[in-house]
């Protein structure tokens, strides 16, 4: 079609301008959809079997920490041998997996129907495996909270930081340098170990007073001491995105900062805080863990996997699985969160790729 | 060293010396803001003997006064005064106690993780993708997930009371193996995954290319050029180590019952005796801070092409 003997000519192949046969028309027809950032993301993420088993295990976990509670026959917190009214059933305390009290004894000899204990119960005469599926119901909800005030605070002062630059950078910059290193589980049982004294009696007769002063104390050291690395990550994120042609255009079409960082800028590094919030979960967890089992996390009689493992030290010559439990489900956690956090940010995150 | 560097050295330095600032006058003002004060305990005292108490230690200055004073009794002294709860004797002599049991586990336990660590990690380098690399990730994959309590009590229930190799108590020599075993297996594992991922990159180099076409034999290339390259990136990491092994070492040496310095803090935090809660954790967070600072500066010491800020 092309004329190479009349290379500087001027007139037009008017077969150039022919309508388009049916046959091109369809080669023009796009093949499939165009795919978003974020269905490319979940593509990637879906062909990853190490991911989706990770993800799995954790749904799995979270609803039966959810629902289980609701459909099982007992408490965590009822000791199974007392009654009002009558003396302690002692027979009741120390059982092992699908043993069962005098009383429920009773009950089965005369052919009624009593639901296992399936991992007994604890020295006070309390279903074990409720308390199991409870303390995996606090440990959950801690590190989610944890994290997401670790976001928030996180996100907020970076992106101030990032967008305002200058003194203000600065100064916040060097609060997180500090922050940053300071010895992070020192302070915060130090932290911890003072609040809890102190909350006591300011959160006493409140809602607050229900979720117990040593988790609200652990919440505000998370709030204090975690969020530097959030920040600065999303500082730095921010300090090349504010360079963009785009913010420039929103500026000079009078938009604000506030509007500025919250449409245009967060938006773009939504990426790297997904990725770093669900790295964050599984280091709350250990954190909240590591602290129950010093003492200093969730009061009792609430469980907490950490304090269950720590309470089970004292029985270990004879009962041995009531630390191996909670041991297990918590490195399950972990292990998973943090495997699904690694293919996220694999998924997402296709520069950070090794 | 250019004068950038040492610059950043300086400046370093200065950062950590306002961070340990900063910890005791975090902890100075946090153990202030105790309702009731230190002496506040389950036995009640008369207004007068607790007027004498708190003239005793100075408490009824003001605060400012106070805190210089404590600053000043830290810095030229290393005073952190006496312990409430042990009668008679300083802080500072039960930290030092401690301290003499806990270097000796934590350095054995950082040995034992950097030996071990640095071994897996070049084995399952140099056999990446065989059956004995996928081994040794799915291990330590597994002990990175693992909190150290958890580590420790269950090498608690196999090894003493299951088996009744070693002893559970932490109190004799032999019955150190147990919390160091415990102590270092997750550092082990962070360090192996780190020396295998350095590896694989400095076994990707040209100059690893170029001495095999030398004809330079593979023990030589491993040991004379990867090894040296790829350790490092694991010099930075001992600085978070050992602030690992100091917080582990709380909860490891309460499981074994270890006669430490992290024995002593967690059973001050319990019995509420503030002067030793303060005192522990400044030396601790002190040590923590001069060892980061220490592998900051021999990171840029052992490879003189990282140009630092």
């Amino acid at each position: 079609m092309f004329n190479k003997e009349k290379l500087f000519s001027l007139q037009q192949d008017p077969n150039l301008f022919l309508p388009a046969t049916d046959e091109e028309k369809e080669y023009m027809v796009q093949m499939r959809e165009s795919s978003t950032f974020f269905k490319d993301g979940v593509k990637r993420l879906l062909k990853n079997d190490v991911a989706v088993v990770s993800i799995i295990v954790i749904i799995v976990i979270t609803l039966s920490a959810i629902f289980v509670p609701m459909l099982w026959p007992y408490s965590y917190d009822r000791m199974l041998g007392v009654s009002p009214g009558k003396q302690v059933d002692n027979s009741y305390n120390n059982l092992k997996p699908f043993e069962y009290g005098e009383t429920e004894q009773a009950k089965i000899d005369a052919g009624e129907k009593v639901f296992p204990h399936i991992f007994g119960t604890d020295a006070q005469g309390r279903d074990y495996f409720i308390r199991v599926v409870y303390g995996t119901r606090i440990s959950l909800a801690v590190g989610f909270f944890a994290s997401l005030i670790v976001l928030i605070i996180g996100m907020l002062v970076g992106s101030i930081s990032g967008y305002l630059g200058g003194k203000v950078d600065l100064i916040i910059m060097r609060i997180v340098d500090i922050i940053y290193s300071l010895p992070d589980m020192l302070m915060v049982i130090l932290l911890a170990s003072v609040m809890r004294v102190a909350l006591t009696p300011i959160i006493e007769g409140t809602v607050l007073a229900k979720i117990g002063a040593n988790i609200i104390s652990l919440f505000i050291v998370f709030g204090v001491l975690y969020w530097v690395s959030m920040s600065r990550l999303i500082r730095g994120q921010i300090l090349s995105l504010k360079e963009q042609e785009y913010v420039l255009a929103a500026r000079a079409a009078g938009a604000k900062g506030g509007w500025i960082i919250r449409k245009h800028l967060l938006p773009n590094c939504i990426s790297v805080i997904i990725i770093s919030t669900a790295l964050q979960i599984p280091s709350a967890i250990f954190t909240e863990s590591y602290l129950s089992f010093l003492g200093l996390g969730v009061n009792a009689p609430m469980p907490s996997l950490g304090s269950l493992a720590s309470d089970a030290l004292n029985g270990i010559n004879s009962y041995a699985y009531r630390l191996v439990i909670p041991a297990v489900i918590i490195s399950l956690i972990v292990l998973s969160l943090n495997l699904f956090g690694d293919g996220l940010r694999d998924a997402f995150d296709p520069k950070l790729r090794r | 060293m250019s004068k950038k560097n040492l610059s950043y050295i300086l400046k370093r330095i200065i950062l950590a010396i306002l961070t340990v600032w900063v910890v005791i006058t975090l902890t100075f003002f946090v153990m202030r803001a105790v309702p009731g004060g230190p002496f506040m305990s389950e036995k009640a005292i008369t207004p007068a003997a607790q007027a004498a108490l708190e003239a005793k230690y100075g408490l009824d200055k003001p605060l400012s006064e106070q805190y210089v004073t404590y600053l000043k009794d830290i810095a030229f002294h290393l005073d952190f005064g006496p312990s409430l709860k042990q009668r008679g004797r300083m802080v500072i002599d039960v930290i030092t106690d401690g301290l003499r049991t806990s270097v000796k586990l934590g350095v054995i336990a950082a040995v034992f993780a950097a030996i071990f660590g640095i071994v897996l990690g070049a084995v399952a380098a140099l056999n990446r993708n065989k059956f004995i690399d996928k081994c040794i990730m799915v291990l330590t994959t597994a002990l990175i997930s693992m909190p150290t309590f958890i580590i420790g009590s269950l090498m608690l229930i196999l090894f003493s009371v299951k088996l009744g190799w070693l002893p559970a108590n932490g109190e004799t020599t032999k019955g150190l193996i147990l919390p160091i075993i415990s102590l270092g297996l997750y550092p082990m594992s962070y360090i192996t995954r780190l020396t295998r991922s350095s590896m694989l990159d400095v076994l990707g180099q040209d100059y690893i290319r170029t001495a095999k076409a030398k004809g330079v034999s593979r023990v030589m290339i491993i040991f004379g050029h990867a090894l040296k390259n790829s350790l490092i990136p694991v010099i930075t990491y001992f600085g978070p180590m050992l602030a690992y092994i100091v917080t582990g070492s709380l909860v490891v040496e309460q499981i074994f019952a270890v006669p430490g310095i992290g024995r002593a803090f967690v059973n001050s935090i319990t019995n509420r005796d503030y002067p030793l809660i303060m005192g522990t954790t400044i030396v601790l967070a002190a040590l923590i801070v001069i060892m980061n600072l220490v592998s900051d500066i021999l990171y840029k010491v052992a490879d003189p092409r990282i140009n630092l800020e």
